[in-house]
């Protein structure tokens, strides 16, 4: 035979034999208690990774969300702060305007009530000033008519005098 | 930096080593050369006896030839052996026996009488006539089923296989999935996923790998042990199983019988009726797919077979180079150079578990791929590669 001209590519069936035993067998006794636990294992640790991969994606992104959400609610929340402010100032410059119109009208209330008390205090003197100065004239007047009027003579060109300055209109 | 320090140290040491032995081998060259001379009268052929005699040296073929083969014995070191059993089936029935009784006390061959006389010719077991000749009608019958050398190492490498790879599988159910893999565990686990990642899954696709991957990972790993087994030169080693044609044979013909089981409609079609072309092209075509389908498993076969015995007799090569200048200077040159082939042997080892896995893997992937009608010519191709 060709084979037989060199031993080492000639096949020993008691070789083939044993060797297809032992493939077998590996095969079988390895597929089932090896193989198939250890490529399950790995199997499931690939997906937990993915899994907590996944997992830690979405939380990054819940994360970001909630920063967005954050910086939102601050903007927000600094937007009424200066609105707040804004209107304090406003509302207390109204006071302070308010407070200053009050005082003003006050003031001028008062130094209307003091005018027209002093008007009517001095219009009071001027009126005694008056009568007294009247009284005054009349008791003079009193006296000078009666000095006057002592003599009959005198009193009647008084008279005549008076009648004369009487002009019938 | 300390690593290529213990480098340079092995080699020195290897070296030291050589040339120490070698110079007792030559203050005693002459007994050492009458034993081995004696030797070869004893295993080698009529002819050859009186070319070893002539030149008073041993022969370098021989020697590697012996090394690379199979054998009923196990040799430990010196003269010592292990017997391994002989089972043999002949037309009357099994018969078992040590393989001790094949030979005297000086390790030649003698005659066995069992159901026929069985004697070892030129290392492999044949039955006998009366006068010490081939008896070849007898030897239609008769089946040598026993444990050489190299089925001992094969049982030693499952053996190793199931003991590491069932202690790594209860890890997993140990420690369960949540923990990360822990000694002999997490050296296994790359391994493993190379083969899923690197081989399985871009082949095959990720649908089916998982339905093959056990398949793949038996093959791969009984030929890695094997051929790391073949590299160690003594005892739990020293055989050369993965580059032995019986074993290369029968796992290509199981890639062979898994392939063109699980092959589908399509694959078939592709073989004998190639779509998309001129019916005289299909005519053409046809035989030479079909030749395809029987030389992928027997390159499969040769390419693992070459690979492994070409790289054992590159190292028994270098290292007969002493013997052949019988100097203790070729030790200079020879040992550095065995000690760099072998490592590429290391390499070669892995490579060529990974090389025959990929291929199965591709030649699996071409028999359950889905065809789609437009892109036959890629399928074309890569059938042909």
């Amino acid at each position: 035979m060709l084979l037989e001209i060199n031993p080492l590519v000639l096949p020993d069936i008691g070789l083939v034999f044993w060797n297809t035993i032992a493939f077998l067998v590996l095969l079988i006794v390895l597929g089932k208690f090896a193989w198939k636990p250890i490529i399950k294992a790995i199997n499931e640790r690939e997906s937990g990774i993915e899994e907590a991969l996944l997992k830690a994606d979405k939380m990054k992104a819940e994360i970001t969300a909630m920063q967005n959400e954050n910086e939102v609610l601050l903007a927000k929340a600094r937007e009424e702060r200066a609105t707040l402010i804004k209107e304090a100032k406003e509302a207390s410059e109204k006071m302070v305007a308010e407070a200053k119109d009050k005082a003003k009208s006050e003031y001028e209330r008062i130094i209307a009530d003091a005018q027209l008390a002093i008007t009517q205090q001095k219009n009071a003197a001027l009126t005694e000033v008056k009568n007294q100065v009247g009284a005054l004239v009349v008791e003079v007047a009193e006296k000078v008519l009666r000095k006057e009027l002592s003599n009959k003579a005198d009193q009647e060109s008084y008279i005549q005098k008076l009648a004369d300055g009487v002009k019938l209109n | 930096m300390s690593c290529r320090r213990i480098k340079s140290l092995l080699v020195v040491g290897f070296g030291l080593f050589a040339m120490l032995f070698s110079t007792t081998l030559l203050a005693n060259e002459k007994p050492v050369v009458a034993e081995s001379a004696k030797q070869e009268v004893s295993e080698g052929a009529p002819a050859k006896e009186h070319a070893a005699k002539e030149e008073g040296s041993f022969n370098v073929t021989e020697t590697i030839l012996e090394h690379i083969k199979d054998d009923h014995s196990w040799h430990l070191w010196g003269h010592t052996s292990i017997h391994l059993p002989v089972i043999v089936k002949t037309d009357k029935g099994f018969e078992f026996f040590s393989s001790g009784k094949l030979v005297n006390e000086h390790h030649e061959p003698i005659v066995y009488k069992g159901n026929f006389d069985y004697k070892l010719m030129e290392g492999k077991l044949k039955i006998v006539d009366a006068n010490g000749n081939i008896d070849k009608a007898a030897n239609k019958q008769f089946f040598d089923l026993s444990i050489t050398k190299n089925v001992a190492s094969l049982f030693v490498s499952v053996f190793i296989l199931l003991v590491v790879l069932l202690t790594s599988a209860r890890a997993y159910k140990k420690t369960g999935v949540t923990t990360a893999p822990k000694g002999l565990q997490s050296f296994m686990e790359p391994i493993i996923l190379f083969v899923r990642d690197e081989v399985a899954i871009p082949n095959i696709g990720a649908k089916k790998a998982g339905k093959y991957l056990p398949f793949l990972l038996t093959i791969f790993f009984l030929i890695l042990v094997n051929n790391f087994l073949g590299l160690i030169p003594f005892f739990p080693g020293g055989a050369n199983v993965s580059g032995n044609i019986a074993f290369t044979m029968t796992l290509a013909v199981c890639v062979f019988i898994v392939v063109n089981l699980s092959a589908n409609k399509s694959y078939w079609e592709h073989i004998f009726w190639m779509p998309g072309m001129h019916w005289s092209m299909k005519l053409f075509l046809a035989p030479i797919e079909l030749i395809g389908v029987f030389t992928k498993p027997i390159s499969l076969m040769i390419r693992l077979f070459a690979n492994i015995t070409a790289g054992h007799i590159l190292v028994l090569s270098l290292i007969c180079l002493i013997f052949i200048f019988k100097t203790v200077f070729a030790s200079a040159i020879a040992i550095p150079f065995a000690v760099f082939i072998g490592l590429i042997e290391l390499l070669v080892a892995f490579l060529q578990a990974f090389i025959f896995t990929m291929l199965a893997a591709m030649y699996i992937g071409m028999a359950t791929e889905e065809h789609h009608h437009e892109a036959h010519g890629e399928h074309k191709d890569l059938a042909h590669h």
